[in-house]
């Protein structure tokens, strides 16, 4: 079923970087290579890898190549495969939005704090509804910190209550209450059937029907968070993959000045 | 045996001696306590299932209203049992009416204990025979058609979805899987009861009930059947319910559950009292049906750093075995756990993971030893994952673990897909084949970085069991000993199902269940 070691496709494509029209690049400009892997509830044969093919091209790709398939139990065949893009991105016209903060490293951002704000900012973070995960507030909150950023709990200038996982929204506003929260951390890691957006949203409109969302500083994280996502919800700010303590310290420190310059 | 790693006998003797210190000072609080939980299994184990009309469980209907008379201390046996001699109903017919607010047991004349020892006799017995059956059809089946080599090879589905956890088992068991885990829905651990009958909707995983470990376990026997090998069932005995689902598990032929209270503290916030009372009872129940139980050690990795951290592993696993011990359930029940979760990117990380896992295995000669692969290092890149998880399987093989619980590629990222499953096992498999006898081939220098890190691992492991068991294990919780996180005596959930046995209080199930087979 190999394609050989060496390509003999014809290349007759134009070669050159246009950034108003990217594609994949597999190993030439263009090429468009795509790698996949599925599994289709089928039985393995001759009809299951044209339906792979077939689903390869539905999805906008051209010469589709089934490099590997098996049947993984009676009814259901694994496929791994490659094919062409055919579509292509504008990549000049794109626009992310992005959490507005420089990020400061720990001493940066306690110094910062110190000198704009003069006392110590009340963190209080939770994995709220039914998430145990506590990993992502973990790596947020605790002292330790995560790969090398050291945690809220062990900046100078932060006062950082970590109440772990499981918190049902409720007493996490009554806990944000009770210890005159400046900020609040929600974190997420379970989004099976999107039950983090469920849960996300009913944080706000509790917030907002105690008269208490203008009053903190609101931000969620969790590996299937962005920071569109976390806007599009009501959120100050959303950090997702790789951001660390610093971000979200910097973000919120910056964040209290710019709101109280306000005022 | 002799020890590969130089590990000095004395050492490991005087550990366990430290550890059996603490856990006897943990049982001899134990002793003195009941717990809602507790009671429900009595209740179960007279024979008492089926939900009222409001969906509540009758365990916890008949439980509830003693809780409410304030007489929970002196234990559902003697009620129902008092109940049984004063009506000449049935537990179950009792309970019944006490959902229909037809009957308050707490109120009925209380007869001589003779009397009710005597009414309880027989559904005692119907149910310890129930379990000792299921025992010994395990133990029949395996006979007949076999088991797979150790390391076992274990699997999670998690679909939320028992009948689609049903295909999903059946792929795994055809590809190689040797024990399929029912990962439980987000939050069950902290429901103080256990819904009933079948069901179709879960978070992350699929509930815990009866009629689905029912509806699993005979799924594995026809597919165990079809590929010539006995596929043992796991799930998830902790949590607020803890014995009500090891007994659950012992009517329906489970045979391996977590099953460890340390971890519910640390991880849950459940109550280290309730839960270290429920832990006994559960563990005296699985010891008796024959049922690995598997503790939640690996965890403490994932929040604290693995390489730092290991001796409080080790440490947990010493004192975790003592009361499996005074819960009779033997070592060859006892899936002790430990991980292989130290950062990638740490030079010779492999030689520490090989000598955490060689020690583990030396300790505990006779435990099949639960082995967890990385999760904290797994990230989006699958890649990368895949030879992680090859990594950690050549530990396996190497050290002879007892129960491999496979790591997915996408463990990062989802549930597993029934691909990620495949891939996963062909990796053990060809691992497993291909470096098969590589433990009986190689030995360690002596004043290596393996033999060495064992050593230090085991010293350090000593230093905290002397720490603990001078201040004892609850206050030791109470000061973050464990993964880095503290957990006061009286908070959590679950303190409030807790209270001290009372005079007329009777559990002859541990007794009998204690008794041996």
């Amino acid at each position: 079923m190999s394609g050989g070691l060496y390509s003999m496709e014809e290349k007759d494509f134009d070669k050159n970087l246009n950034l108003k029209a990217i594609k994949p690049y597999g190993d030439t400009m263009n090429d468009g290579k795509v790698q996949l892997s599925f599994t289709l509830p089928v039985p393995a044969g001759d009809e299951a890898v044209e339906a792979a093919k077939q689903l390869i091209k539905a999805m906008g790709l051209n010469n589709p190549q089934v490099v590997f398939y098996k049947e993984l139990t009676p009814g259901f065949t694994f496929f791994n495969c490659y094919g062409s893009a055919t579509q292509t991105v504008d990549f000049t016209a794109i626009h992310v939005p992005k959490v507005e903060s420089n990020v400061m490293d720990m001493p940066a951002t306690d110094e910062y704090i110190r000198e704009n704000i003069g006392r110590k900012l009340v963190i209080v973070g939770a994995s709220t509804g039914t998430d145990a995960h506590t990993v992502g507030i973990d790596a947020i909150m605790n002292m330790k910190g995560y790969a090398g950023h050291y945690g809220l709990e062990r900046y100078d200038m932060i006062e950082a209550y970590n109440l772990g996982s499981q918190v049902p929204n409720e007493d996490f506003i009554a806990k944000a209450v009770e210890l005159k929260a400046d900020a609040l951390l929600v974190s997420q890691t379970v989004t099976q059937k999107d039950i983090h957006i469920k849960n996300l949203t009913e944080l706000v409109e509790l917030l907002e029907a105690e008269g208490l969302r203008d009053k903190v500083i609101l931000a969620c994280g969790g590996p299937r968070i962005t920071h569109e996502l976390a806007k599009e919800l009501g959120y100050d700010a959303g950090f997702g993959m790789n951001t660390y303590a610093d971000d979200v310290a910097s973000f919120i420190a910056e964040e209290y000045v710019r709101r109280h310059k306000k005022q | 045996m002799n020890s590969k790693l130089g590990l000095d006998s004395k050492k490991v003797a005087y550990a366990r001696q430290l550890a059996a210190g603490v856990a006897a000072d943990v049982q001899r609080f134990v002793d003195g306590y009941t717990t809602v939980a507790v009671e429900r299994t009595l209740c179960r184990l007279l024979g008492i299932d089926g939900v009222d009309a409001n969906s509540v469980p009758l365990p916890n209907v008949v439980v509830d209203s003693l809780k409410a008379a304030g007489v929970l201390g002196e234990g559902a046996l003697f009620y129902v049992g008092n109940a049984m001699v004063v009506t000449g109903k049935t537990p179950m017919q009792i309970a019944e009416e006490i959902a229909d607010g037809k009957l308050d047991i707490t109120k009925l004349e209380i007869r001589p204990k003779a009397e009710i020892d005597k009414a309880l006799e027989a559904p005692i017995k119907a149910s310890v025979e129930k379990i000792k059956a299921r025992r010994k059809r395990r133990e029949d089946y395996i006979e007949k058609i076999g088991e797979g080599p150790k390391p076992y090879i274990y699997v999670i589905v998690a679909t939320g979805n028992i009948y689609e956890d049903v295909v999903q088992a059946e792929a795994a068991a055809r590809q190689g899987a040797d024990i399929i885990a029912v990962i439980r829905t987000t939050g069950q651990s902290l429901l103080d009861y256990v819904p009933y009958g079948a069901t179709t909707e879960g978070f992350g995983g699929t509930y815990a009930t009866q009629e689905n470990f029912r509806i699993m376990r005979q799924a594995l026997d026809k597919v165990g059947e079809e590929v010539g090998r006995y596929i043992r069932l796991c799930n998830y005995c902790s949590g607020l319910c803890m014995p009500e689902i090891a007994v659950m598990g012992a009517f329906e032929g489970l045979d391996v559950m977590l099953n460890d209270a340390l971890y519910g503290i640390l991880f849950r916030d459940i109550n280290m009292q309730r839960t270290m009372i429920d832990q006994f009872f559960s563990r005296v129940i699985n010891g008796f049906a024959g049922v690995i139980i598997n503790t939640g050690e690996d965890n403490y990795l994932t929040t604290a750093d693995a390489v730092e951290a290991a001796h409080t592993v080790l440490a947990s696993d010493i004192i975790n075995e003592q009361l499996a011990l005074i819960a009779g359930l033997p070592e060859e029940q006892m899936g002790l756990g430990h991980a292989f979760e130290m950062d990638p990117m740490l030079e010779n990380g492999f030689l520490l993971e090989l000598a955490q896992a060689q020690m583990a295995r030396e300790i505990f000669p006779k435990a099949p030893l639960k082995y967890m692969p990385p999760t904290k290092f797994m990230t989006g890149n699958i890649f990368r994952g895949h030879i992680q998880d090859a990594l950690f399987n050549m530990v396996g093989i190497w050290t002879n673990q007892g129960i491999q619980l496979l790591g997915m590629p996408t463990e990062a990222i989802h549930t597993p897909f029934m691909s990620d499953r495949f891939l996963s096992i062909e990796n053990a498999k060809y691992i497993f084949n291909n470096m098969k006898s590589i433990g009986d081939e190689v030995e360690f220098k002596e004043g290596g970085i393996i033999r060495t890190r064992a050593k230090e691992v085991l010293d350090k492991a000593i230093e905290l069991l002397e720490k603990l068991n001078e201040e004892g294990l609850f206050t030791a919780l109470e000061k973050g000993i464990f993964a880095d996180v503290k957990r006061p005596r009286n908070g959590g959930k679950g303190l409030d199902g807790v209270t001290p046995k009372g005079q007329n209080y009777m559990n002859p199930f541990i007794k009998i269940m204690l008794g041996g087979k």
